[in-house]
């Protein structure tokens, strides 16, 4: 079965227009490694975000730590703004089960209490294992469980979807 | 024959000694740190990597501050700490130290940090439990003091960046320090060209320089154009015999004064594992001035025990 992947790039103009009536100069934004801090760096940029961006890789605050043990290649997380009383937008490349979503909460708040959270993704495939949803959405997909799907980038900064082995 | 820390994947299931461990492998635990720093800068300074986990801190030997960074490093990962202090328990009550191990694993253990006067006692700890368990040297007579090594070359690599354009030198009592060994080890396998140890005679193992090592009697000749500068400890507790006329003396030659750190590079660093003997090893004016990392060294200390710590329980 071939499954025909959209455009990244349109999808990331679609959310540019989502969000934009919902910054103030007080909205943060923090990316997920490593296809969402892809993400958010664009969305950061087209919005003309105040606040520094944030990044977090959630490796700390995985629940399957037990299973898999450490990520091999952790990078570390950058908030370099005040958590607390901030509304953010977290964003990550594609949504399934909701439990990275989870884990990336989890650091959040141990950053501060945030005023409020809310989630915007490229793509949402479905799949959801935790109550876990998107505010902004560029595209729901359906893809076969066995299949990983990620956000890439080019060397020239364009971005690309595919599948992970 | 296998390498005993490793798995049967090439893991790491045990840290006892830096000594031939994959360069890879010293690479990740640096890397992990690197994100650890991060969480001890943060309001909640924890991450709830090993909740559940039990870590019991079995120090035979004493030795609070590498218990307390221990100890801290594993409350920051959430883990249970049960401390230990063996030097003045059962162990004095004649019982064995496999017997020791075999009582706290059945008190449902995850992972034990040893300290031992014998060189070789967490290498028999970790030979004699089951696979789900982890052991971790912190520190076993002359031998190892891995989490050592590795902070000491995590701060050299945070101040110096590359490591394959490195003068470093190890400075005084190198015969009874088994930090001085795993920071060999260490910067030997990361590929450090120019390695000296200095230090008066009778401090200096025989055979160092089978080390790879470059061995100075001068302290001034030794320390030309190095690019970091390791005093250790004169460890006048593992002293037997007259190996030195007197601390005084000892200074005299071998004490670390600005004029001497002078001939060092300019930007060289100073470090030195702790507890300073000022005045012994290493002036005041040193200890407390611009080139000193030490407490560098102690603060990076605990992001490096929480890595080795987190990677050993995921593996």
């Amino acid at each position: 079965m071939t499954i025909v992947l959209p455009d990244p790039e349109a999808l990331c103009e679609e959310l540019v227009q989502q969000l934009r009536p919902h910054v103030t100069p007080d909205t943060a934004l923090v990316g997920i490694h490593t296809g969402g801090v892809y993400l958010a760096e664009r969305l950061h940029a087209a919005l003309g975000v105040a606040v520094p961006l944030g990044v977090l890789d959630i490796s700390f605050y995985r629940d399957d730590f037990d299973k898999t043990g450490l990520h091999p290649q952790i990078k570390p997380s950058k908030i370099p703004f005040e958590v607390a009383g901030r509304h953010i937008i977290l964003v990550d490349d594609v949504l399934y089960t909701g439990r990275t979503v989870r884990g990336a909460m989890h650091e959040l708040f141990d950053y501060g209490r945030p005023a409020s959270i809310s989630l915007a993704v490229l793509i949402d495939r479905g799949g959801r294992e935790l109550p876990v949803a998107a505010q902004f959405i560029g595209a729901r997909l359906e893809v076969p469980s066995d299949h990983m799907l990620v956000l890439d980038r080019y060397e020239n900064g364009k971005l690309r979807l595919k599948f992970d082995a | 024959m296998r390498n005993p820390q490793l798995n049967e994947k090439g893991e790491l299931q045990h840290l006892l000694t830096i000594e031939g461990l994959p360069r890879e492998t010293i690479t990740h635990i640096l890397d992990t740190a690197t994100s650890f720093v991060g969480v001890t800068a943060r309001e909640v300074k924890k991450v709830p990597l090993l909740r559940g986990k039990s870590v019991f801190n079995l120090f035979f030997e004493n030795s609070t501050r590498t218990r307390t960074t221990f100890e801290i490093a594993a409350k920051r990962l959430s883990a249970d700490v049960i401390n230990l202090n063996i030097a003045v328990s059962s162990h004095a009550k004649g019982e064995t130290l496999l017997d020791t191990v075999d009582n706290l694993s059945a008190m449902h253990a995850d992972m034990f940090v040893v300290r031992h006067a014998e060189s070789g006692a967490p290498h028999l700890i970790a030979s004699h439990v089951a696979s789900h368990l982890h052991v971790v040297n912190a520190g076993d007579g002359r031998h190892a003091h891995p989490t050592q090594g590795l902070l000491d070359l995590y701060t050299i690599r945070h101040f110096k960046k590359d490591f394959t354009r490195l003068s470093v030198a190890i400075v005084g009592d190198v015969l009874h320090s088994r930090v001085a060994r795993s920071l060999i080890h260490a910067l030997t396998i990361m590929g450090t060209p120019d390695l000296r140890v200095i230090g008066p005679m009778t401090l200096i193992p025989a055979g160092a320089e089978k080390l790879g090592v470059k061995v100075y009697y001068d302290l001034a000749q030794g320390l030309r154009d190095v690019d970091v500068v390791v005093m250790l400890r004169l460890q006048s507790e593992r002293m037997r015999g007259a190996l030195l006329p007197s601390a005084q003396e000892f200074f005299k030659y071998y004490g670390l004064t600005p004029e001497k750190l002078a001939l060092a590079k300019p930007d060289a660093i100073v470090m030195h594992p702790g507890p300073l003997n000022r005045g012994v090893e290493i002036d005041s004016a040193v200890a407390d001035g611009s080139h000193a990392v030490i407490l560098s060294q102690v603060t990076f200390g605990i992001a490096v025990r929480m890595a080795v710590m987190s990677i050993l329980a995921g593996n």
